[in-house]
Order: C-alpha cells, then structure tokens, then sequence
C-alpha cells in the first residue's frame, strides 16, 4: 500500500511537472500583461487540481492495466511462434499476418474513443455547434479513420513499401475531399488528425510497431518500425470529411424526394 | 449536493463506457486468440478503476477550468486589443507546452539513438542527449511558430486549407532531402506533440477568439490550430536531419 502510494506520488508530482511550463505561462501573462483579475479564481482553480488529478489517475492507471497486457500482446502476435512462420524464410506472403491486422483494426478503434484529447474537442464542437455535429458521431469517426490507417500502416511494414507513398496518397485525398466539404467541417476535421494520437494510442501502437518490425523477415525496426502514428493522424481527417460528405449527400437526398 | 454526487456517478458510468471496447478487445484478445492467462488480475481491476476516475475528474475539470481559462484569456487579449501581445502569448503557448512534453521527450530519444546507429553522429551518450535537446528544441520552436501562423490566421480570417497545403508541400519537399532513417520518426512526430493539456487550452483559445472578432464564425475559424501545429513538427524534425 505503501509503495503503491509512492509510486502515484511520483506520478502525480510528474505530472505537475509537465503541466508546469503551462502554468507558468499563463500566470505570467495574467500578471504581467493582462492585469486584470480572472472571474471565478477558486472555480478555476479547482477545476485545474481536477485536470492534475484526473491525468495523474489516467496514466497510473493505464501503466497498472493496460500498457504491460497491451504491449505484451502486441510482442506475442508478432513472435513468428505465433504467426507459425519459419524465421529463416525470407518470403511470407502479407496474408499470414491477418491477426496483426485485425488486433490493430480493434485497438486503434477502442483505442481513439477513450482519448482524453479526441474527446476535450468533440466536446466543443458539439458546444459551439449547438448540437448539430455530435460528441458521440464524431469520435466514431475519428475511431474508424484510426483503425483504417493502423491497419494500412501494419499492412505497409509487413510489406516493405516506403512510407511517403502512402502517406502522400493520403494528403491527396485530404485535399481532394477538402474542396468537395461543406466548410463548417474542415477546421474540425483537420484538428481531429492531430488529437485521435496521444495518451492512450501512442505508448500501445508504438510497441505494435516495433514488434511487427522485428518479427517480418527482411524488415529493420529502426525503419520501418515507425510511421503508424502518422498513419492515425491522417485517417481520421479523411473518415471525419468523408463523414461530413455522406451526411451532407443523405441530407440532400432526403430533401429532393420530398415533394 | 445530491444532484452533483448523480452527476459525477452518471459521468463514472460514461467514462467506463469510454474504456469498456478496450478492454473487452485486449482481453478476447488475450483469451480467445492468443490463449494465455491474464497475467495479474488484481492489477487490471485497480488500474481500470483508476482509469475510469482519472477520466472522469480530467472531464469535470475540463469544463470547469481548462475550457472558461483558454476562452477568459482569448476575450482578454481581444479587449487589450494588443496584437504583439497576443501573438508573444499563442508562441509562448505552444513553445512551452511543448518542450515538456513526455512523449516527445521519448521520441527525440528515439530519434537520437537512430542517428547514432546510423553514424550521424557520435556514439557517444553526451552526443546523443545533444542531439535529442536539439531536436526537442526545434519541435517545440515549430509548435510555438504554428500556433502563432494559426492564431493570425484567426484573425486575418485566412482560409484554413492554404495553410494545411503549405504544411503538406513542406512535408512532400522535405522527405527526398531527409536521411531515409528520420523520415518515420520525423512522420510520426506531428502525432505525438499536441498533449491532453495543450488540446483543450488551445482549441479553447481559438473558439473564443473566433467568437470574439467580427465577422468570425467560431466552428469554420476557431478550430485548425492544433492541425497546423501537428504539421509543422514533421517539417522542422526532417530539416534537422538534414542540417545535422
């Protein structure tokens, strides 16, 4: 009980280490250059000691449950025991992987729904859009834009193929689909790239990454082990777009039956 | 007091949704397909309970303080109607929320121990915590320059996508030039910058600023700064490999 306690000092105390910076800068502004008191101090107040508490739970508790399992499973698929590959073969054709696929399809879903960061955004969408795009809606979104691109992106270190192709096939469709958009979506859509990948899916996908790397015949973990976050950053653009594009085209189909 | 007890309890309840799929993915996982034991039972229980709390309170504290704070500070630089000010701040912002963070933290160790297996640069630790501070530097000078493109590009009221096309033909001009060894770290650098602080503070910044110009519509102005400043690191991290 302790130890344990030790232990989420420390996580706590690292926590308030990094929000430090944070902290600094906008007391320094309020003070220096604002100079004007903030309403609800205790309010705020409060509601950061929630943040700093809230993190240090999150991420003790992730290190506690989920991380060792996560990371242990993303070794134990990609043991070629596992794959029942022979390591010396140099040609394993990309089906035989189909689990690393269908493990990275599930974990990159679930994974982006529990997202703090992705769920902080949904939030103020559905805040300041009145309701209209939901929390709930968009987050699905983003969870499918994150279990297509980690499957493509286990898909390409199984294969070999270099990382800028696919990655600049995708900034074609993100521009291809932009223009077709209606454009209350696109700031959202863009945003939600960037925070589908933090806490939660980078420490898990990162081992997926490396393991995968390690195990196919032929590849080298410093190289290719590396790249599927930028996968899951990129799709969810594309999901969420693609997204707002079908609800748009129901949305005008539903109105040119009506009479 | 009873109603906020009911509405922590509700909020419990959704946060537990919120983990329920991974959970239910790792373990049929586990027992189904790799069949081996749950390692630590006890362990998994403690944690997804501390998992569960710790969402819940960073929500409660969400809506209480990250999101009125981000929004409090972007009225109050509007009405000092200070431009040098506001933009000092958003690079400030994402400079200093940045440099610390954790995870980029690791992938500069990352990146460091490539370059040093690859023969950039010496195999030394000294050379190795050098570079990576470097890079970390540089990192977080792109986040805190996005931002502040971003935070003018509120208030210019420019369209979003030049600036995300730029970024994209930025990334696209300077993968041939970076050494093949950086390109993945540098791809997978834009992901990872942008941390469970920073994301709430800084879309907040830029809602309430678009709520406060003239002329500006929160939901097609407001957001955007965090894609930008999830582009610029992979330009700068790639350009460092170049330069060193």
């Amino acid at each position: 009980m302790i130890e344990w306690l030790q232990h989420f000092a420390v996580v706590l105390l690292t926590t308030c280490r990094d929000i430090l910076p944070i902290a600094v800068i906008i007391i320094g502004f309020q003070l220096l250059v604002i100079r004007r008191p903030l309403a609800n101090p205790k309010k705020l107040l409060i509601g950061f000691i929630y943040v700093l508490l809230g993190i240090a739970f999150f991420l003790e508790g992730l290190d506690k449950a989920l991380f060792p399992l996560g990371k242990l499973m993303a070794l134990q698929l990609t043991t070629p025991e596992f794959l029942g590959i022979n390591p010396i073969e140099a040609n394993v054709s990309w089906q035989t992987y189909y689990w690393v696929y269908i493990f990275a399809a599930s974990i990159g879903f679930t994974t982006a729904l529990a997202e703090p960061s992705l769920l902080a955004v949904a939030l103020k969408a559905e805040q300041i859009s009145g309701g209209a795009i939901r929390a709930w809606g968009l987050r699905v979104a983003v969870a499918i834009g994150v279990s297509v691109g980690l499957t493509l992106g286990t898909f390409r270190i199984v294969t070999g193929t270099e990382l800028y192709l696919f990655i600049l096939a995708g900034y074609i469709i993100v521009i291809i689909l932009t223009v077709f958009s209606p454009k209350l979506i696109i700031g959202l859509a863009y945003d939600s790239g960037g925070v589908s990948t933090s806490t939660v899916t980078v420490p898990l996908v990162t081992a997926l990454g490396l393991g995968l790397a390690q195990a196919v015949p032929g590849r080298n973990p410093l190289l290719d082990g590396f790249g599927l976050i930028a996968f899951a950053c990129l799709f969810p653009i594309i999901a969420v777009l693609s997204y707002a594009q079908i609800a748009q085209w129901l949305n005008k189909g539903s109105l040119s039956s009506k009479p | 007091m009873f109603s906020i007890k009911n509405r922590f309890i509700k909020q419990l309840f959704l946060s537990f949704l919120d983990l329920a799929p991974i959970l239910a993915v790792v373990l049929v996982f586990q027992i189904v397909i790799i069949r081996q034991p749950v390692p630590d039972v006890a362990n998994l229980m403690i944690g997804t309970i501390f998992v569960v709390l710790g969402l819940t309170l960073f929500i409660q504290g969400l809506e209480q303080s990250l999101f009125p704070l981000g929004e409090a500070m972007a009225y109050a630089f509007a009405r000092k109607g200070s431009l040098f000010w506001l933009l000092t701040f958003a690079f400030c912002l994402g400079f200093g929320t940045t440099v610390a963070e954790p995870a980029l933290i690791a992938v500069a160790e990352e990146a460091a121990s490539i370059a040093s297996k690859a023969h950039f640069i010496e195999q030394t630790n000294e050379a190795k915590d050098d570079y990576a501070l470097g890079l970390r530097i540089s990192v977080a000078l792109s986040v805190g320059f996005a931002i502040l493109i971003g935070v003018l590009r509120i208030l210019r009221g420019w369209p979003l996508y030049y600036l995300i096309i730029g970024g994209y033909c930025g990334v696209m001009i300077m993968t041939p030039f970076a050494p093949t060894e950086i390109i993945g770290i540098a791809y997978d650098s834009g992901g990872v910058t942008t941390s469970t602080i920073t994301v709430p503070l800084v879309t907040a910044l830029g809602v309430g600023l678009a709520n406060v110009i003239k002329g500006r519509n929160p939901m097609t102005d407001g957001f955007g700064l965090i894609a930008f400043a999830s582009l610029t690191p992979m330009i700068f991290v790639m350009a460092y490999g170049v330069m060193r």
